[in-house]
């Protein structure tokens, strides 16, 4: 055998192992799209929530304090089906342009978007994610707003990270940098819609960016 | 020399045969279809490579249904795995020897 064809074997045998294992297609754009959303929806949030609120951390030690602060329940529920919606908007919104542009991604490649990699990715991905959305649901429901937006940080990232396995290797970053975050908002009670617009919009559009310029580009111009 | 040549397995001398193997090694299980869109063969073509591989009892063969189609998954053996790192190691050394 020829030293050229054993080392073609060798890159063909790597790529094969990596792209049945991995989903390669994901597009970073949509992940800078899901930024802007989520920053879109944050200032919404901004523009409607109670400012003293925001910007205060509430007492810890009195517990209706924190999750309702000092506008009492009856408030809280009418503001509550808001924020409901536009967190709503930003989620089908992202999660659309992203399974757009990841198709369209795919198609360009000529890649299948349903393989046994992507499965595995919505698989391991989604039990974190699922799990996350439910608690933080049943969370509204009892009415603790003060850790909502911690929670929602901590189990993205935790699915982030679950999901890394088998798509880029980058994700698993983001997902600490998610998780991080998310502890950081539970220490500071008052911050959560900061803390959420850092973690879901300039990280987001931070690690888009960093994703396109690192594979996007370099697939294209092959 | 001639250890490099013996560990050179001949069910590996096909590029899919090989290729099949380093699906299988870096996966858990993959079925008959997701592994004709990766490797982009024809149905015979694989179906042949995968026969020849059984044979050597390097892969398992799972047959089941999902609902009325029939679902074939492929698993590596153990013994599939051995033999396919030894070939790794073959072609390895293949190179160094070249390169002195």
């Amino acid at each position: 055998m020829e030293d050229k064809e054993i080392y073609a074997e060798i890159s063909s045998i790597r790529n094969l192992m990596e792209r049945s294992t991995k989903f390669i297609s994901l597009s970073g754009l949509s992940g800078v799209m899901a930024g802007v959303y989520a920053l879109v929806g944050a200032a919404l949030a901004y523009q409607i929530l109670p400012k003293g609120n925001v910007l205060q951390p509430l007492p810890v030690s009195k517990y209706p304090d924190l999750f309702y602060g000092s506008y009492g329940p009856g408030y809280w529920a009418t503001l509550d089906l808001t924020l409901f919606f536009i967190a709503l908007a930003v989620l089908i919104l992202s999660i659309g342009t992203g399974i757009l542009l990841t198709v369209r991604k795919a198609r360009k490649k000529g890649l299948s978007v349903v393989n046994p990699s992507s499965k595995a990715l919505l698989i391991s991905g989604g039990i974190p994610l699922l799990t996350g959305g439910l608690f933080v649901l049943i969370l509204l429901g009892h009415g603790y707003f003060g850790i909502i937006s911690s929670a929602c940080l901590i189990f993205y990232g935790l699915a982030l990270v679950a999901a890394s396995a088998h798509t880029f290797g980058d994700v698993k970053w983001l997902g600490i940098f998610e998780i991080l975050l998310g502890l950081l908002a539970l220490l500071k009670p008052g911050y959560g819609l900061y803390i959420w617009a850092t973690g879901f919009g300039v990280m987001h559009i931070l690690y888009g960016t960093i994703m396109h310029f690192k594979y996007d580009r370099e697939s294209n111009a092959k | 020399m001639k250890v490099t040549l013996n560990n050179f397995d001949k069910a590996f001398e096909n590029r899919v045969r090989l290729q099949v193997m380093s699906v299988l090694v870096a996966n858990e299980s993959y079925d008959f279809n997701s592994l004709k869109d990766l490797l982009e063969v024809t149905d015979g073509n694989l179906a042949s490579h995968l026969k020849a591989l059984e044979k050597e009892e390097y892969i398992t063969v799972i047959k089941s249904f999902l609902g009325r189609k029939p679902n074939t998954r492929y698993k590596a053996s153990p013994a599939g795995i051995t033999a396919f790192k030894m070939h790794l190691q073959a072609l390895e050394n293949l190179i160094k020897q070249q390169k002195l």
